[in-house]
């Protein structure tokens, strides 16, 4: 009998399955952290988060690395902070750009602990929760928050100028983001506790991508996360709302290590770079792979040499 | 896109041979894997059944949820590209163990039984006469599997491996259609040549499949 | 690792982002490109059959829509078009035309050319000739082209989800971002199971339409 084979196939497939991940059980699956890098030795691997940003600072720090004689292999584009700090700690990575106040939050428990915004305050507290086998370098003064942004028709439409006038509204609102929005603090669940808003229904798409930017202009969604760099709030006179209550802290832009991998050489490279970066030359730069799609090597070679550091 | 391809001709090269990697072992390991497999659902028929549904199972699980599974069960690194390899091995194996079975299940038995009586031995009449018999219909299999790994593998671009898959998730980051274009063409490309060549290597090893002519 | 997200059964109201609604606007995309690419592709692959011009293209048209890549010609469309269900639609619906054509075409090319001499021999004209004897005699094989198209479309509907769609992709995708494998692992599976109880009912289906005079023969 056909059918009753097919099933007993189903069955047995999908137990396969379940026995092979059972193996699995308690272990970290994405934490093998048997150390060193895949990479040969003397190479240092820099990954980036899966947006245009992330890459051009992951290029701009190779760049300089390179600069200095060392050797780089690149692992861009690999997903979201929960991906990619698995990555950073099984060694498939060494080094990425990251932000300080997103990634003190991600690492504390419940959210970033309470009080804390200020560039420096989040790099002391930043640097009491990271991953053992890592540091940060020298943060740079350049920031790109997370936002809450609306076109300016909706801002005008519901005289919504900061996150707490969303709350009467949004039961009828849509908001976008990338899909790790609906587990982190300083997503959903941040804006539920916070400020006490609900929103009509939450849109996985893209972290502050084009999908984003996209479903606001066609009012796919009302509200949507976008980076504070972003060329496109002032390209489509976006309305970027204030957050008086801190939900995003500081954020500034800062180079997360693996201990080994790092020694002087490297450590001086990445500090010259986060001295000479700023909110004002990142976002032009990156304006630059957004708006006029360049590509992301040459823009970051442009920089460095603007800087002088190549 | 001319200039997009001399802006990124690194890159583009880079992301062309991960690709050709990625999607060509496991082609080889799955149809060295798949042969035994598909031999023992003809020596056994009872097997055949569950074997081939079993491989339909396989074949439908999604490809990104093998991609992020493999890590778990074989405890390697989650970017490492061993994760592509493995999860493409898995389905060239249950698209290639069926053809094979039906390729030597195809063999007439008049000429297994004229080799028998010629006095081949199970196995020598195995490699000498049931396989070469069966390799049109195994190499149609094989490329099936060749091309559609060739596109699979871009999906591995949505956990940071994914060969021409990456020019992709790079346009799209960008909504810059131009290294979509050509992520598609080369891939396109690339899969057309694997094929062309399994096609030749069909051609020259099985001479006398071209005597009735026409049918490629 | 474990089952605890397949089997809550909070995921299983049918709220948004549920597992049910999820199926179900899967299950949408599934059959809507099949609809749509049968539509397309039947009368072309049954017209070369019939025929015989133009066989290149159905002999070839199989490879050729397998090796373009399902993931970029979504990425292309959502960037052309924006976003939406068309570009979810064209990129399915170009991975089911290659085997529905090819499988329609081989279905009437097999056929035994006696068989379609005698319908002739009795008089039929050429849509008789079509209708009621090659159509029916190529179900089989067609059907068969049909199932693949089927399961290829069920497992590869998930990427709809990498570029901000619903369906079963978005447990892949939101578990995968949130560090959530056991909502991956609740994915798979459904969509395997999906897979596996939609080629059940189409064999069904293959069942009751097909003439048991071919079943008998086969």
């Amino acid at each position: 009998m056909k059918l009753l084979s097919r099933l007993s196939a189903a069955g047995t497939a999908v137990a396969l399955l379940v026995a092979l991940t059972a193996c699995g059980a308690d272990e970290d699956p994405l934490s093998n952290s048997d150390g060193g890098s895949s990479a040969a030795p003397g190479t240092i691997t820099v990954g980036s988060a899966n947006f245009a940003e992330s890459e051009l600072l992951a290029e701009i720090y190779s760049q300089a690395l390179e600069a200095k004689g060392l050797t780089v292999k690149r692992q861009f584009n690999i997903g979201a902070r929960e991906l990619y700090l698995k990555a950073l700690q099984d060694g498939s990575i060494d080094l990425l750009p990251e932000y300080n106040g997103a990634l003190l939050s991600a690492l504390s428990s419940g959210g970033a602990p309470e009080g804390v915004s200020k560039p420096e305050d989040v790099l002391g507290a930043l640097k009491k929760v990271l991953p053992s086998g890592t540091e940060v370098l020298e943060q740079s003064p350049a920031e790109d928050k997370d936002t809450l942004t609306v076109t300016s028709e909706t801002a005008s439409k519901y005289s919504l100028k900061t996150i707490e006038d969303l709350k009467p509204v949004a039961k009828d609102l849509v908001i976008g983001a990338g899909p790790e929005w609906q587990e982190r603090y300083q997503g959903l669940k941040g804006l539920k506790e916070l400020y006490g808003i609900e929103f009509k229904e939450f849109k996985p798409l893209d972290a502050g991508g084009p999908l984003t930017v996209n479903a606001l202009i066609k009012g796919q969604i009302q509200v949507g996360n976008i980076f504070s760099t972003d060329s496109s709030i002032a390209t489509n006179k976006f309305v970027v709302l204030d957050d008086p209550k801190n939900l995003y802290l500081a954020e500034n832009i800062i180079p997360l290590i693996r201990t080994s991998a790092n020694n002087p050489t490297v450590t001086e490279a990445l500090n010259a770079v986060s001295a000479k970066l700023t909110t004002e030359n990142l976002t032009t730069t990156l304006a630059k792979v957004q708006v006029d799609k360049q590509d992301t090597a040459a823009v970051a070679k442009g920089w460095l040499t603007e800087s002088g550091l190549v | 896109m001319i200039t997009y391809l001399s802006n990124n001709s690194e890159t583009v090269l880079a992301a062309l041979r991960q690709h050709i990697t990625l999607a060509l072992i496991p082609v080889l390991l799955g149809f060295l894997i798949a042969l035994p497999i598909g031999y023992l659902g003809v020596r056994f028929p009872w097997l055949y059944h569950p074997l081939v549904n079993v491989a339909g199972v396989l074949y439908s699980i999604p490809s990104l949820a093998l991609f992020v599974f493999l890590p778990v069960v074989l405890g390697t690194k989650i970017l490492s590209p061993l994760n592509i390899v493995v999860a493409l091995t898995i389905y060239t194996v249950a698209l290639m163990a069926r053809t094979v079975a039906d390729g030597l299940r195809s063999v007439d038995r008049l000429i297994t039984e004229s080799a028998t009586a010629m006095g081949y031995r199970r196995v020598r009449r195995l490699f000498d006469v049931e396989l070469p018999v069966a390799l049109p219909v195994i190499l149609a299999g094989l490329r099936v599997a060749t091309v559609s790994n060739i596109s699979l593998v871009s999906v591995g671009a949505l956990i940071g491996i994914g060969g021409l898959g990456q020019l992709f998730t790079r346009g799209f980051q960008l909504f810059y259609i131009e290294p979509i274009l050509v992520g598609i063409i080369l891939s396109v490309l690339l899969a057309g040549i694997a094929d062309l060549i399994i096609v030749l290597i069909q051609r020259a090893v099985t001479p006398w499949t071209r005597v009735q002519g026409g049918r490629a | 690792m474990n089952l605890d997200y397949l089997f809550d059964a909070a995921h299983w109201d049918f709220s948004t982002g549920s597992i049910p609604q999820l199926i179900v606007s899967h299950l949408w995309y599934v059959f809507l490109a099949l609809l749509i690419g049968l539509v397309i592709a039947l009368p072309v692959g049954l017209y070369i059959g019939h025929t015989g011009r133009g066989s290149f293209i159905a002999i070839n048209a199989g490879n050729a829509g397998r090796s373009l890549p399902t993931l970029g010609l979504l990425m292309l469309m959502v960037t052309l078009l924006g976003l939406g269900l068309l570009p979810v639609l064209i990129a399915l619906t170009v991975l089911v035309i290659p085997p529905i054509l090819t499988s329609a075409y081989a279905g009437l090319r097999t056929l035994d050319p006696g068989v379609v001499d005698a319908a002739k021999g009795v008089g039929m004209r050429p849509m008789q000739v079509l209708f009621r004897v090659e159509l029916p005699m190529a179900l089989p094989v067609l059907m068969s082209g049909f199932r693949s198209a089927a399961l290829q479309v069920v497992a590869t509907a998930t990427v709809a989800a990498a570029v901000g769609l619903g369906g079963l992709g978005r447990l892949l995708i939101d578990g995968l971002a949130v560090n959530d494998y056991s909502r991956v692992l609740a994915g798979a599976i459904v969509v395997a199971v999906l897979a596996v109880l939609l080629d059940l009912v189409l064999a069904l289906a293959q069942r009751w339409i097909v003439s048991p005079g071919l079943r008998a023969s086969k």
